[in-house]
């Protein structure tokens, strides 16, 4: 740090850099200053009025501008006569502080037992129990008996739903603003507000549905007392009685770091995931997951899971033992000789990624990541964000680019971080923005915060990004807001991409990526920290399948497999997703749930969930990092990587099956080179990290859990590794004509695994087709109106949602809702379903 | 959508592009339409200035005179704080609510009036007083309500009285709607003498006037502009703040200047602009003062047309300074500086934490020079009657003259304007003494936030040492005088009620202390307290003042525990359990 400052703390010195905040500095030498409205993520506010310090300053003669020194050669100490708010100052050069006076005791407890005088005390059936900042507080800092008397205590409603997914208790509430802070600062939603004033004030929310945001769960961790509930957690179990196991969130590419707490359950003895919270990682998701993370857990334990494996007998599919069923399909795969495909789900694990590979590749068979959608894995190989990058780093010397993709749907983290780079309405000592330049057809939220926003026509993009490159080069091109990007490229020292792949098929979005690259190459914004590609995946470890060696199937399923003879997918339903697979084949599929297409298969194998077992994912920032077993296995599942080890035995490609998933890993990790070098052990490693949020004082960062099971490791790219990637010509399309349909991402989508999590339902994307008004009216359609949308030989039905932000000529259809399925910008036609019906 | 006739929509269109600032004026655009701010109409706002909506409706809850749900656009406000409810405020209100077939808080069946019970209306030199829609009324009495409701009582007009009259120099002498009138009476003659002088030599003389701020915190003047003159920034980016607010129950001495001398108050303003070098002028009046507002606006329009504001002023290159009114809606707290940035910048009246201060971070967190409306036309009065005659009367460490609202059982209430030297008992005789022969019970000095003094007091010079010393608050000069026929208990009731009214809820002591004091002296005054009451009232008084934010929380308990220590005896009679 460039400008450090010293201070004094009853008497200890703590030096921290020129900015910090009093108690935070207090934190670093382990003074636990109490506070309640003040979190170190976010802005102070000074409202509870907990954190009261003495504050001294020394002493300056005003002659000689000198300080004043006591008999002992020390700084005479001015001390004030009020009392401040330790979260309100910041750290002066000379400064001393009491945090531990009698002054400071009597007004701190004075001020607790004001808290408690308007608190239910109705811990033993609070959620917070056991893990209460303020019952933690009083205990340690508060008034031996109250002096106020019970029957004063204020009755308030309990049970408020702000939305259906979180709950206040009025009572319990001290309007210390957290949530409305988080709301707006950081989440971008600001949709809580108070109401009324004086003690009347209360929290409430102001969106439709209530509470609309992707973090509110995020609020439940932060309200300092219990004020705040999840409807999934609400009365589920006391924090005390449940076991805690890290995990890494594999909804998106993020690999946010979370928590799993279980219990199990009286009744049926069957575990149970009470709650998933965030595990502090201050270079992937600091101190927050979003609530696909928290609350789309519901599938792994779900009572439809498959749980033996079953053979098809007499067109049947009936329950099988392993030895059968493993058997079984080591005797067609050999049958099949090297006609083999394999189609490997992007959520596997990485471990389960390179043995399906190594399986299908030792039989001479082929192999596809699936769905394969979008590319640039390789890109990000090179010249991906580099290793030691921090998004938290990103302040004015840096621009953030986010092309094709709606980042906070696609990766709602990643947005909440770019959102403080750009914004910084939370703490932060480096108040200096980053520019954002959104590149997209439509309007997305990133766009509110953007400093430069283009609207390409769907099928331009590569096109955009190069004009942005020539601009970044110092030429002017046509467009003014892309010349002045341009010029911010320029003259910045950070350059991060976030790529993404709306509307384009895999030969567009590899030469997007190759743009992009390019772009990152040519301005020289590749291996160097906080630099570099990061693609925003659809899925959660699609950037793991590529560095296990998985290519994209780019394609149809039908293309790819052809006429193999044996085909296994294994956490991919591709009939689901509207392919198709030859009928005489042998298919064996590995999944959690039924599927469309295990309906179709020989064999069906039950494997364990992310839940049950250990693994890694790869997040879209190339972080390797772990995750652990919180729940028993589900009956008979296996995890996919030992299934595949022991037909790998029974086809005799290896001679008996790794004993664990890190042998496995390890294995994997001397094959792929950039992953050389990496362990269990390693990933396992923490630091220190601030905030500081262990301890017993959960008031100050909340509840969300320390790191104490790994912070990963970011792997190199080449680029990094000194390699000079060099940048390739590519060649762009022109805009699509005619009217012209595109999917686009949902976070809250309806596939195979959120809609087990029956909480989210009424908030799950419903299909709807966005048209711009004049598209509706040339077509005759209106408003609310049911249509027939058809795109690629699929037909769905879809209501009209005429919207100013759909470009012309274009209908914007939610993906993974249950209709239509299909890559890139396609001719579409829409119709009444009246005409259709009449036709 | 339904609910927007086209005036509306074309109104926030005309505005939205200053974004938030405007939310108070389109609030109080929505309430003279429709009377209330409907869902809807807050939705609207919430787009055209690019507020989240939860922040409209946040802002709109705050403030008392803004309504949710369907208002009447004639809501009638009665005060029910101490002035009026020891002239008989209740009486009326049980009256009107004969009269209108509907209780406090209700709106008659045909949806044509809204009654409501308020704190001080500062109207309490005509107590008890009330406000129909904008047309004010005093003295009323359950006799005259009808008269009241036919809209055929006459508006009250107050007189000053006092000597020398330099502050309110020509308050009801000139025609507060004419500029011509004012510059008949010798208006801008001290911003030309000013502009003569440098702003350097200006200061020196505001430093020895020994003027001190007048809305209650006493900070000296001179210094507080020329920290704001040497504040890093442009005189674009410089503000001076008029604070109109006055919501201190007992004090109206600024509305008399408002309303009878309009001129004066943007004269001073403009003076203040040139010795601090600001270009931003705002004045920040409550909404309870229509007349006081309507003359501003009139005044500031002429003005401004008449190029006393504006660009160049008095032909003077680079002079530039215009103002801005602010409406109040209904909010005690926005009278707290800082408080009163954020309504303007269109949040909640949340009092910001200070350090940073108002000097440097201000409105707009730019530099800022806020003050009082007396405290400034006292300024313009200095230039007006010279440095030598102002310190020639009052005493060295409190020179010139101060305004004293007067209110309460005396013969004549009223503003008087005194040489700081007077004594209470001088104060109280010019007033006419106790009305009606009654005896003196206690006087309560510095409004809701003051403290009580007893009558053997009543030889305490009105001086800020004195006054220190006894420690009396001086605050804004309210001198509230009750007599022997008073529940002082029923007056320190609506004191408690008044802060827990008021607290605006940003900081725990005070949200919960003004709360639990109010059940304390509600007990008191009418059920029976509990033994242990008056102890606690001590550790509430004692939490309040060491740890709330604001001012507000720091004084909340000062008049009450003054009470306590005079006449312990009021909370000690017919205590239980
Ligand atoms: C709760 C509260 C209410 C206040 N109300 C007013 C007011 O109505 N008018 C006023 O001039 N000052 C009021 N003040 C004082 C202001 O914060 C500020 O000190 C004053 O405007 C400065 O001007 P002056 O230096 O001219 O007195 C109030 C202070 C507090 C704490
Ligand atoms: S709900 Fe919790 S976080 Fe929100 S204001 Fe209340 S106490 Fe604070
Ligand atoms: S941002 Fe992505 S990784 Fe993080 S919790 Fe949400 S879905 Fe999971
Ligand atoms: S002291 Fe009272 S009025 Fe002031 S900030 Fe706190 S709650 Fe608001
Ligand atoms: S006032 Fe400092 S933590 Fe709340």
């Amino acid at each position: 740090m460039a400008n450090e400052i010293t201070i004094k703390i009853d008497g200890n010195a703590v030096t921290v850099p020129a900015g910090t905040i009093v108690v935070d500095a207090a934190k670093r030498i382990g003074n636990d200053v109490p506070v309640f409205c003040y979190h170190p993520k976010m802005e102070p506010v000074g409202m509870c009025r907990v954190c009261l310090v003495e504050m001294g300053m020394p002493r300056v003669d005003r002659e000689t501008r000198q300080p004043v020194l006591k008999a002992d050669g020390t700084p005479e100490i001015d001390w004030m006569p009020k009392l401040v708010t330790g979260c309100t100052e910041r750290v002066r050069p000379g400064m001393e502080i009491r945090t531990n006076s009698e002054k400071v005791k009597t007004a701190r407890q004075e001020i607790l037992e004001f808290l408690l005088t308007s608190h239910p005390l109705d811990c033993p059936i609070c959620d917070k129990g056991g893990e209460c900042p303020l019952q933690n507080l009083t205990i340690q800092h508060g008034p031996g008996n109250s002096r106020f008397l019970v029957n004063e205590k204020f009755h308030l409603d309990k049970h408020v739903p702000l939305g259906d997914l979180i709950y206040l208790d009025r009572e319990r509430c001290i309007q210390c603003a957290r949530c409305i802070r988080f709301q707006e600062d950081l989440a971008d939603d600001p949709v809580l507000g108070f109401d009324e004033r004086g003690r009347a004030t209360q929290i409430v929310t102001f969106s439709e549905p209530g509470f609309d945001s992707y973090f509110s769960g995020n609020t439940t961790d932060i309200c300092p007392v219990g004020a705040l509930t999840t409807a999934d957690f609400r009365f589920g179990a006391r924090a005390w009685e449940m076991q805690n196991s890290a995990s890494i969130c594999n909804a998106c590419p993020v690999g946010c770091n979370t928590h799993l707490n279980t219990r199990r359950d009286g009744l049926s003895g069957n575990f149970a995931i009470k709650r998933v919270m965030p595990r502090q990682n201050e270079q992937v998701n600091e101190l927050w997951i979003c609530d696909k993370g928290r609350f789309g857990h519901h599938f792994a334990t779900s009572p439809d899971r498959l749980s033996v494996p079953q053979i098809r007998k007499k067109g049947q599919l009936v329950q099988a033992t392993w030895d059968e069923a493993l058997s079984l399909i080591a005797e067609k795969m050999q049958a099949a000789g090297s006609s083999i495909a394999g189609i490997a789900g992007e959520r596997l694990a990485n471990e389960d990624l390179f043995t399906f590979r190594k399986l299908i590749e030792g039989q001479g068979g082929k192999i596809a990541a699936f769905p394969g959608e979008m590319a640039g894995g390789d890109w990000v190989q090179q010249v991906g964000i580099a290793a030691g990058s921090n998004l938290s780093e990103l302040g004015g010397d840096s621009v953030i680019v986010v092309v094709a993709n709606d980042l906070e749907e696609s990766a709602p983290i990643w947005w909440m971080r770019v959102h403080q780079a750009v914004e910084k309405k939370g703490a932060t000592l480096d108040k200096s923005k980053a520019s954002l330049i959104v590149l997209n057809a439509r309007p997305t939220k990133a766009e509110g915060s953007a400093n430069y926003a283009i609207h390409y026509a769907y099928g331009e993009e590569t096109a955009t990004v190069q004009a942005l490159l020539r601009a970044a080069q110092g030429n002017s091109v046509e467009n003014e807001t892309l010349t002045a990007a341009g010029k911010a490229i320029a003259n910045a020292k950070n350059l991060v991409v976030f790529l993404g792949n709306e509307g384009l098929d895999y030969a567009d979005s590899a030469a997007l990526a190759q743009a992009c690259a390019n772009l990152l190459i040519e301005t020289g914004h590749v291996g160097k920290p906080n630099n570099g590609l990061i693609a925003v995946w659809n899925k959660g470890n699609t950037q793991g399948a590529w560095d296990m060696g998985l290519r994209p199937l780019a394609g149809t399923t039908a293309n790819f497999v052809g006429k193999s003879k044996f085909i296994w997918t294994a956490a991919a339903d591709p009939i689901g997703d509207k392919q198709t697979l030859p009928e005489d084949t042998f298919l064996v599929v590995s999944e959690l749930f039924e599927t469309a297409t295990s309906r179709r298969a020989d064999v069906v194998l039950p494997v364990q969930s992310f839940a049950e077992r250990e693994g890694t994912y790869t997040s879209g920032e190339r972080r390797v990092q772990r995750f652990y077993p919180a729940v028993p296995a589900r009956g008979e599942s296996r995890p996919d990587w030992l299934i595949f080890s022991h037909v790998q035995v029974r086809v005799g490609q290896i001679d008996k099956a790794p004993v664990s998933t890190s042998v496995v890993f390890s294995q994997m990790s001397k094959e792929i080179s950039l992953y050389n070098g990496l362990n269990y052990r390693a990933l396992a490693q923490t630091q220190e990290q601030f905030p500081q949020i262990m301890g017993e004082d959960k008031y100050y960062g909340g509840t969300a859990f320390e790191n104490s099971a790994g912070l990963g490791v970011q792997v190199r790219t080449s680029a990094d590794l000194g390699q000079k990637p060099a940048s390739r010509s590519v060649s762009s399309r022109s805009a699509i004509d005619g009217l012209t349909a595109v999917l686009t991402q949902k976070l809250y989508d309806r596939g195979t695994l959120l809609m087990r999590s029956y909480l989210l339902h009424p908030r799950l994307a419903l299909p709807v087709a966005h048209l711009h008004a004049e598209t509706a009216a040339m077509l005759g359609v209106a408003d609310g109106e049911d249509v027939q949308v058809q795109v690629a030989g699929q037909k769905g039905k879809y209501t009209v949602c005429v919207s100013e932000d759909t470009p012309q000529n274009v209908v914007l259809l939610p993906n993974s809702v249950g209709a239509l399925n299909f890559v890139g910008a396609q001719p579409a036609e829409v119709v009444k379903i009246a005409e259709t019906v009449g036709a | 959508m339904s609910q927007t006739p086209e005036p509306f929509a074309t109104y926030l269109d005309e505005i939205s592009h200053r974004g938030r600032t405007m939310l108070l004026p389109a609030l109080h655009k929505a309430t003279e339409l429709y009377g209330w701010v409907s869902q809807d109409v807050q939705e609207q706002i919430s787009r055209a200035l690019r507020v989240p909506a939860a922040e409209v409706h946040g802002v709109v809850e705050f403030y008392s005179m803004f309504y949710q749900q369907p208002t009447a656009k004639r809501v009638i406000r009665v005060c029910e704080d101490p002035a009026c409810s020891a002239g008989g405020a209740s009486a009326v209100l049980h009256e009107l609510e004969a009269q209108l077939s509907i209780q406090v808080g209700e709106t008659t069946a045909d949806g044509s009036v809204t009654l409501e019970a308020v704190t001080c209306l500062g109207m309490c030199e005509h107590a008890p007083c009330a406000l129909d829609a904008n047309k004010p009324a005093g003295m009323l009495d359950p006799q005259s309500v009808s008269a009241f409701l036919a809209g055929e009582l006459p508006e009250p007009v107050g007189m000053p009285y006092g000597n020398p009259l330099w502050i309110l120099q020509r308050v009801g002498k000139v025609d507060p709607t004419s500029l011509a009138d004012y510059l008949a009476m010798g208006g801008y003659q001290g911003l030309q003498k000013a502009i003569a002088q440098t702003p350097e030599a200006l200061l020196e003389q505001l430093d020895a006037s020994g003027v001190l701020g007048r809305g209650g915190a006493q900070f000296p003047t001179g210094r507080k502009w020329r920290m704001v003159r040497q504040a890093a920034g442009t005189p674009q980016n410089k503000h001076v703040v008029v604070n109109a607010d006055e919501s201190e129950p007992g004090t109206f001495k600024d509305r008399y200047l408002l309303e009878e001398d309009p001129f004066a108050l943007i004269e001073a303003t403009t003076l203040a602009s040139y010795v601090i070098g600001a270009q931003q002028g705002w004045i920040f009046v409550r909404g309870e003062y229509p007349r006081a507002v309507a003359r501003l606006q009139n005044a500031i329009d002429q003005a401004r047309a008449a190029g006393w504001l504006g660009k160049n002023i008095l032909g003077q290159k680079g002079f530039d300074f215009d103002i801005e009114l602010r409406v109040g809606a209904g909010a005690y707290i926005c009278g707290e500086e800082t408080a009163l940035f954020e309504a303007i910048e269109g949040k909640r009246g949340f009092p910001r934490i200070k350090p940073p201060f108002p000097v440097t971070h201000g409105l707009f967190h730019q530099p800022t020079a806020i003050n009082n409306v007396e405290t400034l036309v006292a300024a313009l009065a200095v230039i007006n009657v010279g440095l030598d005659a102002w310190k020639a009367v009052g005493t060295e460490k409190s020179p010139g003259t101060k305004l004293f609202c007067v209110s309460g059982h005396v013969a004549k209430p009223g503003v008087y304007e005194l040489p700081f030297a007077s004594t209470l008992a001088d104060l109280l005789a010019l007033a006419g003494g106790v009305a009606n022969g009654r005896q003196l019970q206690a006087v309560l000095m510095g409004g809701a936030a003051g403290a009580f003094v007893a009558p053997h007091q009543l030889d305490l010079r009105l001086t800020y040492e004195d006054t220190r010393a006894a420690n009396v608050p001086l605050g804004s000069g309210v001198v509230m005088v009750f007599d022997d026929s008073v529940d002082l208990r029923q007056v320190l009731y609506e004191l408690a009620r008044f802060f827990k009214h008021e607290s605006c809820g940003k900081c725990f002591p005070c949200q919960l202390g003004s709360q639990r004091q109010y059940e304390i002296l509600d007990r008191l005054a009418h059920h029976t307290p509990y033994t242990q009451d008056l102890q606690t009232l001590g550790n509430i008084g004692y939490t309040m003042t060491k740890t709330s934010l604001c001012g507000l929380g720091q004084t909340a308990t000062s008049a009450i525990s003054s009470a306590v220590r005079l006449w312990p005896h009021l909370l000690n009679e017919n205590a239980t359990h």
